[in-house]
């Protein structure tokens, strides 16, 4: 038996650690969403369908500029010390995936704006000349537009791992310290980009391609929640007890219920048979999909704050 | 280059939370908060029970993730005694080291820095031991540098049993506790 008493109650620490609320689980999700957003459109771009379709591929990239500004902006929220914000970026912290994660947001910015540039949307056209001279540009070297989808997808998988990364390096939260976790972000951010496009795209070639490719990113994503869970529960004590709280812990209704259940099963089910044509594409299972995809970050944040090595 | 750390005698603690007090008072511990405090470990099966009483606080760990976390670079190892810090100008509270350290020996100062035990590196530079170190009542605290030799805390190591915290999360503390 062991008991251990400490007089230290400091807030957020104690008796349970819980530092980050609703913003970090957003932020990684709305990461996550855009890298998925970003290796779909810049496979979008490869494919030349800038060429062929009115939509998807040339609303992506502001739509993903605007969902990473929402991130970034959940990110600022739970910074305590905000107005040193800027000191992330006098700096290049190698050893920090924080760091990593800050630089490479601010590269992804530009790498979105130029991929607005390759089809300017009709009531944007004329309004700002440089931009429509470069856009006219690149049409002039298709090379260029192809290193631009390139570089969108390279940075969507960077983007998609780091939310995944970022948790994994902490050492001290038994529940994070899997190598599976950047893979289990990538896969969910991929497959909540595609039941996103699946549901606001309006070319029904999109539609079917995403609701196929969808359904293999959410089995995927199973792959490797099995993965996920039988590394941890084949670790040391601490690290089973981490997984336990998903497993029959305190989160495991939710585990089970939003993000396996709803999440992942049932839409995969639903799209399986409307990909077989046996029933309509309907909004039901993408927005499954972003629900439970939500729900893995918060999980996963919240279960992992709590898991500890004591 | 010197490497501080410290040597607490549990055996004579006697959890009187003397240097949680005195830490508070030297460096001004926002209310409701703690550098330092005290731990009661109560082991074994009744009637074998063995107690150990320990001051504990940031370890200063050798391999200090809350460092390499950092993306600021506002937690550093001090050129002083290897001493792991926080510069509070630096520091943008987004609470990565915080959930690095398997102690949880760092806290949210109420105007948003990440604040944590210095080892009193102000009195140490002066010459002077850390403030809990100088008040405990059964001088069961040692303070100093575990690269000399002949320093008290490196002949009490090598003369006494001893155990540091969590050694499994492989931070290297160099608070060690005699027993
Ligand atoms: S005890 Fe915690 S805060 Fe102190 S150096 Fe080690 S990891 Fe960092
Ligand atoms: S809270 Fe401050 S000291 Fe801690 S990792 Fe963030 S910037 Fe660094």
């Amino acid at each position: 038996m062991q008991e251990l008493t400490i007089t230290r109650h400091n807030e957020m620490i104690d008796p349970l650690l819980h530092i980050w609320g609703w913003e970090i689980p957003v932020y990684l999700f709305l990461g996550g969403l855009v890298a998925g957003i970003m290796i779909i459109s810049g496979y979008f771009v490869l494919q030349h369908r800038y060429r062929h379709t009115v939509f998807t591929t040339f609303y992506l990239p502001y739509i993903a500029l605007a969902l990473l500004s929402g991130g970034m902006f959940a990110l600022f929220l739970d910074l305590e010390h905000k107005i040193y914000f800027w000191r992330l970026y006098t700096t290049f912290e190698w050893t920090s995936p924080m760091s990593w994660g800050s630089w490479i947001l601010l590269i992804i910015y530009p790498a979105l704006w130029v991929n607005t540039l390759i089809r300017i949307p009709e009531p944007f056209k004329g309004k700002i000349p440089l931009f429509d001279r470069l856009s006219a540009l690149l049409h002039q070297h298709p090379v260029l537009i192809r290193n631009i989808g390139v570089l969108n997808m390279v940075l969507g998988v960077a983007l998609g791992m780091y939310t995944g990364v970022l948790l994994s390096s902490f050492g001290a939260r038994p529940l994070w310290n899997s190598a599976m976790l950047w893979a289990l972000f990538l896969v969910s951010g991929l497959s909540a980009a595609a039941a996103f496009v699946h549901l606001i795209t309006t070319d029904v070639y999109e539609r079917e391609m995403l609701a196929k490719a969808d359904n293999a990113f959410l089995t995927l994503e199973l792959f490797v929640f099995g993965g996920f869970i039988t590394g941890l529960l084949t670790s040391t004590k601490v690290h089973i007890d981490a997984v336990r709280l998903l497993l029959d812990g305190p989160y495991a209704p939710v585990f089970w219920v939003f993000v396996i259940g709803l999440g992942i099963l049932v839409p995969l089910a639903i799209q399986l048979f409307a990909v077989n044509h046996k029933i309509r594409h309907t909004a039901i299972a993408p927005i499954l999909v972003l629900l439970g995809g939500l729900t893995l970050r918060f999980v996963i944040v919240y279960a992992g704050q709590y898991s500890t090595w004591a | 280059m010197s490497r501080y750390g410290m040597v607490i005698d549990t055996v004579r603690c006697v959890g009187c939370m003397d240097c949680v007090v005195a830490c508070k008072t030297e460096n001004n511990v926002p209310e409701g908060f703690n550098r330092d405090w005290i731990a009661y470990d109560v082991q074994g099966e009744f009637p074998t029970l063995q107690m150990e009483i320990r001051s504990e606080r940031c370890n200063h760990c050798d391999a200090p993730p809350c460092v390499y976390c950092c993306p600021t670079g506002a937690s550093h190892v001090h050129d002083v005694g290897g001493v792991v810090l926080v510069d509070y100008d630096k520091c943008i509270g987004c609470k990565a080291c915080v959930a690095s350290c398997p102690y949880g020996a760092r806290f949210i100062n109420p105007e948003g820095y990440a604040e944590k035990c210095t080892f009193c590196i102000h009195r140490v530079e002066e010459g002077l031991d850390p403030a809990c170190v100088s008040v405990c009542p059964t001088h069961c605290m040692h303070f100093g540098d575990l690269d000399d030799p002949n320093s008290e805390v490196s002949t009490l190591l090598a003369s006494r049993r001893h155990h540091t915290l969590m050694p499994e999360a492989g931070t290297k503390p160099r608070i060690f506790y005699l027993t």
